[in-house]
């Protein structure tokens, strides 16, 4: 027989190294046609970070974002940085990022400046064009700042940034500290289907809710909620290192025998998003790249306990163990 | 002011490059005269080493060299460094590198790995955390099998007192959980090019998700001022191993662009390998990792044993949450700690809980050793407590939504480590959620928000 249920799970997630201290730099030097590169010494591990601090570049400079290039490719260019985990990337990177445009704005508005005879605090970056906030109509293209300020005044437009989280050493007895960043929020709905003579779950729909604080690229927070969704439906239902735990036999040594989940196992995603701003985050962004693996096991869980009323403790939940806990209730 | 660029779904930086194949990563970059390197891992969990004997396989034709623990300048790495590039005596995982080829071709190093004779004294292993964690089960670690937090063999966490809340509370719920070991299975294994150049310098292309992390330990490995900064075996924790201060601008690491990492890539798996092999041949070496390879060897979320004991009263409130959480860490500290900190910090969920007791435990078993995945601590922690919660409105007739909406944090109160919480949006991402699935929430639910305790 086949049984339908439907389980919830809440999470929260912090952003940056649990205990602080980890920084991140950036550099934002602006070409003489008033593009700009951006150096990073954070990797893209797919997540995205290249197209999401090259947006935040752009929104700071008032420039298009096909006019910012990221270099994040060895240590001998590019400015420190922790690397890229803690959900920290978007969040640290982000701050030292945003600073470092600023500081290259900063100079473009001075030279701007001279150019038009105004105060720099007179002057606004937006649309690719330096103007005069109440006279719009004056204004001066930024590359022609740019392509002024390099060639013709001897200036370097180069901005500087840096986030450090200060350290936050736990109490020894307590465990008091401030350790993290930010806390970004969660929750996911499993809709699943058993199979009481298999043992076998049906994932058939994952619908995923996320606080991101502001997403800077929807597009790009979708594909974290879709990719954490698929790997907890892995951790849920398929996967494990050692199936023999704590012993290490029968390891699986290829990707057919440990068995991450295929598009084929995998529900319609869904998801929303949800934008608390994070009170210090780049433009009140959060970190989300971790937590969206975190809900879905216990949800499914939950669903399965929905469905035909046996509570899993150990993952995943296998055809074996859901036919185990059955039997063990008794009848199914 | 409304922004132009930032919220907007421009495309992807990288997505036509990584879609059409034209992304290049470690593997797809090809030096000429690159050597490829294999390993000799251990047959056993646990052992000693009596006699290792390269001599055949260093004598074979195509064979540039071989290293073994005497080639490597400091032999222990890590936050704390305790783990070594290659053993010298003390096997603690099955499948632990004691020496590594580089041969003009793979068939040649398998060969030449092949005739590497190893005389090993087996011992006894522990598999088991549970076991280990007893005084007379066998050594993992010469200084024991609990990594110490301080003076305590655990991360401790107290908030409140936890048995005057379960005095306050009309139910009392306890289970236990079982997270297993997950392997991260990223697209791209580990891999590893090392092109030393004329002038001194050496180029390495990583897979590091971590460079500046992980530079600093490879200059400690390789001691390049070795007078500078003192080697340290075994050293006690000083959360600062990995700064090893001299020698940055005599490796340029090269990457950036990482096949997937999840966290497999925030140790270094191949990268002081093939600089050893790279300086002492004087040629580029690759390390490339079969899939197998980084199934068996490579880090990987540890598994986790978790106690949860709850007090609740009758209105669904939990008042007092008891965690006892045991990581199996494998043979070496890795990020382990680091990992069961986080874990404990955050383990008794997104609920405003005013008394809480936590203990997080890190076991060193014979394990090839564990480390950060997706979540760290936090991944296991969510799938025990919120099954837990689910099982707590069961017992108490309780709707899971309601249950979660009764304890969710509201702004202004603070974690189990007295962390206030301001941005707070769990009530609210909640409500988006039924909203979503379609599911009807009483108006009793729909109305909370997270700025006020209802």
């Amino acid at each position: 027989m086949r049984k339908r249920g439907v389980g919830i799970a809440a999470g929260f997630y912090p952003m940056g190294m649990s205990g602080g201290g980890d920084s991140s730099q950036a550099l934002v030097k602006i070409q003489p046609d008033g593009s700009a590169v951006l150096t990073v010494g954070s990797c893209d591990i797919g997540q995205g970070c290249k197209t999401v601090l090259a947006q935040m570049t752009a929104e700071v400079l008032g420039i298009d974002y096909a006019q910012v290039k990221v270099v994040n490719d060895d240590t001998d260019n590019c400015p420190l940085s922790f690397g890229t985990f803690a959900s920290r990337v978007t969040y640290v990177d982000g701050k030292a990022t945003i600073a470092a445009a600023e500081n290259a704005r900063d100079i473009l508005l001075e030279v701007a400046a001279q150019m038009l005879e105004k105060s720099p605090e007179d002057l606004v970056a937006a649309d690719g064009k330096i103007s005069v906030k109440d006279d719009p109509d004056t204004s001066l293209a930024i590359g022609e700042v740019a392509g002024a300020a390099t060639f013709g005044m001897r200036r370097l437009v180069v901005g500087l940034g840096h986030y450090m989280r200060d350290p936050a050493t736990p109490d020894p007895d307590t465990g008091e500290c401030d350790p993290v960043c930010s806390l970004a929020w969660a929750a996911n709905l499993a809709e699943v289907e058993v199979d009481t003579e298999t043992g076998e779950v049906e994932v058939l729909r994952l619908v995923s809710s996320y606080d991101v604080g502001k997403a800077i690229n929807p597009m790009l927070t979708e594909g974290q909620i879709e990719g954490g969704g698929a790997m907890g439906v892995g951790a849920a239902l398929s996967e494990q290192l050692h199936p023999h735990y704590p012993g290490l036999e029968d390891q699986p040594t290829n990707l057919g025998d440990y068995a991450i989940p295929t598009t084929m196992d995998i529900p319609d995603l869904e998801s929303v998003i949800y934008e608390c701003p994070s009170t210090n985050g780049p433009f009140g962004a959060k970190g989300l790249g971790e937590m969206t693996a975190n809900c879905p096991a216990p949800a499914i869980v939950n669903a399965i306990h929905d469905a035909v009323g046996v509570w899993l403790n150990e993952l995943p939940a296998s055809p074996e163990r859901v036919l185990r806990a059955l039997d063990e209730k008794g009848g199914g | 002011m409304t922004m132009k660029v930032v919220g907007q779904r421009v495309k992807r930086y990288d997505g036509m490059a990584h879609v059409t194949g034209e992304t290049r990563f470690v593997d797809d970059v090809i030096v000429p005269g690159t050597l490829t390197i294999k390993a000799f891992r251990s047959p056993v969990a646990k052992g000693n080493i009596k006699d290792l004997d390269t001599s055949a396989a260093e004598a074979m034709p195509g064979v540039a060299g071989v290293i073994t623990a005497e080639d490597v300048p400091c032999n222990a790495y890590g936050l704390v460094p305790d783990q070594p590039v290659l053993v010298e005596k003390a096997v603690r995982y099955k499948g632990e590198p004691i020496a590594a080829v580089a041969a003009v071709d793979e068939d040649t190093a398998v060969e030449a790995i092949n005739k590497i004779k190893l005389d090993i004294e087996e011992e006894k292993p522990v598999f088991d955390p549970l076991e280990a964690m007893k005084p007379d089960a066998p050594k993992v670690r010469p200084e024991g099998n609990v990594f110490m937090f301080g003076e305590r063999p655990f991360r401790q966490i107290i908030l409140g007192d936890v048995e005057e809340g379960f005095k306050k509370a009309d139910i009392i719920v306890e289970n236990e959980y079982l997270h297993p070991s997950l392997e991260h299975a990223q697209l791209e294994p580990q891999a590893s090019l090392a092109v030393p150049d004329a002038g001194g310098k050496l180029t390495i292309y990583t897979v590091s998700q971590a460079l500046y992390f992980h530079l600093g330990q490879l200059l400690g490995i390789l001691q390049m001022e070795p007078d500078k900064v003192q080697c340290k075996q075994w050293a006690p924790r000083t959360g600062s191993s990995w700064r090893h201060n001299a020698g940055f601008s005599d490796i340029n690491y090269v990457g950036g662009t990482v096949g997937g990492g999840f966290g497999a890539k925030n140790d270094i798996h191949a990268d002081h390998v093939t600089a050893l092999l790279a300086l002492k041949t004087g040629q580029p070496c690759k390390w490339r990792w079969t899939r197998e390879e980084d199934l068996l060897y490579s880090t990987f979320r540890g598994a986790w044993r978790m106690t949860i004991k709850d007090g609740i009263t009758k209105d669904g409130r939990i008042v007092a949450r008891q965690i006892k959480s045991i990581r199996d860490a494998g043979a070496y500290s890795t990020l382990n700690f680091y990992v069961v900190d986080k874990h404990s910090f955050l383990a008794a969920g997104p609920y405003f809980i005013e008394n809480v007791y936590v203990q997080g435990y890190c076991v060193y078993t014979n394990k090839p050793p564990a480390s950060s995945m997706r979540g760290f601590g936090i991944t296991p922690a969510t799938f025990a407590t919120e099954v837990q919660i689910d099982k707590i409105a069961t017992q108490l007739g309780m709707d899971p939504w309601e249950i979660r909406f009764v304890n969710a944090f509201r702004k202004g109160e603070h974690t189990a480590t007295r962390r206030v919480v301001n941005s707070v949006a769990l009530v609210e991402v909640m409500q988006k959620l039924a909203e979503k699935a379609g599911v009807d929430l009483p108006d009793k639910l729909m109305t909370m928000t997270s700025t006020e305790r209802g």
